[in-house]
């Protein structure tokens, strides 16, 4: 039989771009269409919703790569995800799409939210402050809509402020505590100097790691106040190898969400211990440096979108948009209900290309997930760490647990 | 009577004949009998004899991240997909050298010769596509984008058609190899990898790495109709991700390595029942028969070694250290 010598050329994203408000361009080729008449297709939008000058997303801090700080605007990993999923829309007779919104204030995010909801759109993907991300969720409790959570660490969310329609996709300040104290007991680094900052974050860090320490057989020397200051009559609680001297441990754990004093503190300590929590080692969502599972070929296809490096708040928005898709896949485009019983069920069996197929926990909404340990260019380990074992799923030994859960959601 | 020079024509005449026609019989399928281990991470593909009890006798250096490799029919030569280079090395199986290259698109993974061995399908992992490259010019013949992260390519018995899984997708791609274009999808389960026929071609299994399962799909449907769950003792459904499959040339058995549950499953090929699970080593994703199938190798990417299950007892009798995460075993047998 003769045979076709030609090559099939790729479209690019031109397509889609109606369904994006942000025009970029992707490398990424769309699958050739079968021979048969096309599916009428079905249109799923996915929202994302930011706010206009929200403090994370200082230039000078990304530019530094202040591990405690995301790179970028997350929104480029919801674009990805919603490329990786035009291969399964275009079987399915589903066209995926991305509504953005980068709003002023809360109240213009949320009339946008309700304006969305109004025309069918279901799930959307929100990268606010928790003081936000409250508001935004009680605005639209009324609404058939579930927000994904992308951006925000706190417990409270996860415990006495939790939200029916609030998934967690990034993980929670305990998940983190618990991934680097697991960590470091495997390494019998138990004795713990802890710096605190003086923000709020820093103080729910330190609660979080009191948790992980009491639960995993780890122990606090002394917690520390440290302070961004030159101020000579403040030299104990500015000076690195002050605040960390005439005391032993075996590690520094540093809580600090701003990430200035972190940054300069590894090599600086009076005893020569390693650093970790905002810098040295740090646990995160995601590492561009992230090999296995697969996770270097979703950094890869991330990073040939936009000039940075993956990062955590990065994956989580792309792993949002996964969960939307398999939803729909899965239920063969079913109505909301049916979607969001899917997406919360055991059965959502999610691959965020860091091993362990990822579903939601059902008693706080969190997504559970495995959590790497990184430096600035090699993730050092994962968590859970090999041995900590749990009655029902290794991965719930990072979190609070269903017996300690103090979230009761309302109504 | 010839003269000399006449008769010096004459033999040069035979000789080339008879060396003509020595090159036109197919080799002898005796081969080496050796143990050829890809090894992603130390980028090189190591060489054990089994009979001087599976010392090394080679260590190959190739392209950087060797995966999949193939024999040609002959086993003259031996080519080795790898991936950081985006090239298909080809090693003389005589000289165990790296001879040629084949250019490839990025990240070339796993790859299938046609049976007239003119050319090879290869899946490209970071390009999303699966090439169809002469293998005589070296040219890329036709190109077929995938969905993201395209792994296991097949080639069906009559080559009409060429199954390819897109991990990203949950799915596996049905292509007309005469026209390269894509003519249906099956969506199967979560990280669809790598396929197995059986020997009716009836039957086409794919790997469901994160739903610890292998469908089967009915190839005349193109509808999956049976789903195997597999569960190894101590472990959960969740830490059990099937990656290889092999089939024995009787094809009654496949056997399934089930990667992270650190296990091979045997499965009766007509009653689609899982007989049995032997532990082998850490993370097993490809496994191979011996060419006496008494054996089978499994590469174990993280605990850096191939076990060797006697298949009589489906016993681990054996484990040989090889490379850093090593990928594929052949027997050239």
């Amino acid at each position: 039989m003769a045979r076709f010598t030609h090559l099939v050329a790729g479209a690019t994203a031109l397509a889609f771009a109606s369904a994006l408000s942000v025009s970029t361009a992707f490398a990424q080729q769309q699958p050739a269409q079968p021979p048969a008449a096309a599916k009428p297709t079905t249109a799923v939008d996915i929202g994302y919703v930011e706010l206009a000058n929200n403090p994370m997303y200082d230039s000078v801090y990304a530019y530094y790569m202040v591990p405690v700080r995301p790179l970028g605007s997350p929104l480029a990993g919801a674009q990805l995800g919603i490329a990786d999923a035009q291969t399964i829309g275009k079987v399915i007779g589903v066209d995926f799409g991305l509504k953005s919104e980068l709003g002023d204030t809360i109240d213009d995010i949320t009339r946008t939210v309700r304006d969305w909801s109004g025309a069918g759109m279901h799930f959307v993907i929100a990268d606010l402050p928790a003081a936000e991300l409250l508001k935004l969720s009680d605005a639209v409790a009324d609404l058939p809509i579930t927000i994904f959570n992308i951006a925000a660490n706190e417990d409270t969310l996860r415990g006495a402020d939790c939200r029916a329609n609030l998934v967690h996709m990034i993980p929670s300040d305990r998940m983190l505590t618990d991934a680097m104290v697991q960590y470091l007991v495997s390494r019998h680094w138990r004795n713990i100097l802890v710096l605190q900052g003086p923000s709020e974050q820093d103080q729910q860090v330190v609660d979080a790691l009191q948790q992980s320490v009491q639960f995993f057989g780890a122990r606090i020397v002394e917690v520390r106040p440290f302070e961004l200051s030159n101020d000579p009559t403040n030299r104990e609680r500015g000076n690195v190898a002050l605040v960390t001297g005439g005391i032993d441990y075996d590690v520094v754990y540093i809580a600090d969400s701003d990430g200035e004093f972190a940054r300069f503190a590894p090599y600086e300590t009076n005893n020569p211990r390693p650093v970790v929590g905002a810098s040295g080692l740090v646990a995160k969502a995601w590492s561009w440096a992230y090999q296995n599972h697969g996770s270097s070929e979703v950094t890869q296809r991330f990073e040939q979108t936009v000039p940075r490096h993956m990062d955590s708040q990065d994956w989580a928005a792309w792993i949002s948009t996964k969960a939307v898709v398999q939803s729909v896949l899965r239920t063969k485009n079913g109505d909301y209900p049916a979607l969001l019983a899917y997406l919360l069920s055991e059965k959502l069996n999610l691959d965020g290309g860091k091993g362990n197929p990822l579903s939601v926990r059902p008693w706080d909404h969190q997504l559970r997930q495995a959590i790497p340990l990184a430096t600035t260019n090699a993730v050092m380990d994962e968590a859970p760490i090999t041995g900590f074992l749990h009655q029902t799923n290794d991965l719930d030994t990072l979190g609070v647990d269903q017996p300690q859960s103090t979230c009761k959601f309302p109504g | 009577m010839m003269n000399s020079h006449a008769l010096r024509r004459f033999l040069f005449s035979l000789a080339t004949l008879l060396a003509t026609i020595m090159m036109l019989q197919p080799a002898e399928a005796a081969g080496t009998g050796y143990l050829f281990v890809s090894n992603e991470r130390s980028n090189n593909v190591l060489v054990f004899d089994p009979a001087k009890d599976y010392a090394v006798i080679k260590d190959i250096k190739t392209s950087r991240r060797p995966r999949d490799m193939h024999f040609n029919h002959d086993h003259t030569l031996l080519y080795v997909a790898c991936g950081e280079d985006d090239v298909i090395d080809i090693i003389d199986v005589a000289t165990l050298e790296v001879v040629d290259h084949i250019p490839t698109a990025r990240s070339p993974e796993m790859f299938v010769f046609n049976k007239d061995e003119t050319e090879l399908y290869v899946s490209n992992e970071e390009n999303s596509t699966v090439q169809i490259i002469s293998i005589k010019d070296k040219i890329i013949v036709n190109e077929i984008p995938t969905g993201a992260e395209p792994e296991g390519v097949i080639l069906s018995e009559d080559e009409k058609t060429l199954y390819a899984t897109s991990e990203v997708a949950d799915m596996v791609h049905v292509i007309d190899t005469d026209s390269g274009s894509v003519v249906d999808n099956i969506i199967v389960g979560t990280r669809p990898r790598r396929f197995v026929l059986t020997k009716d071609g009836k039957e086409l299994w794919v790997s469901d790495e994160l739903s610890g399962e292998v469908s089967i799909i009915d190839r005349a449907t193109n509808q999956v109709i049976d789903t195997l769950s597999f569960v190894p003792p101590g472990f959960r459904p969740v830490d059990v991700t099937p990656v290889g499959m092999t089939i024995n040339t009787a094809g009654d058995t496949v056997y399934v390595a089930l990667g992270r549950a650190n296990h091979i499953a045997f499965v009766n090929t007509a009653s689609h029942e899982i007989e049995g699970y032997t532990l082998v080593g850490s993370r097993a994703w490809e496994a191979r028969l011996s060419p006496d199938e008494k054996l089978l190798y499994v590469a174990n990417g993280l605990s850096d070694d191939v076990s060797i299950v006697d298949l009589e007892t489906r016993k681990n009798i054996r484990t040989i250290s090889a490379g850093r995460i090593p990928h594929t075993v052949l027997v050239d047998g």
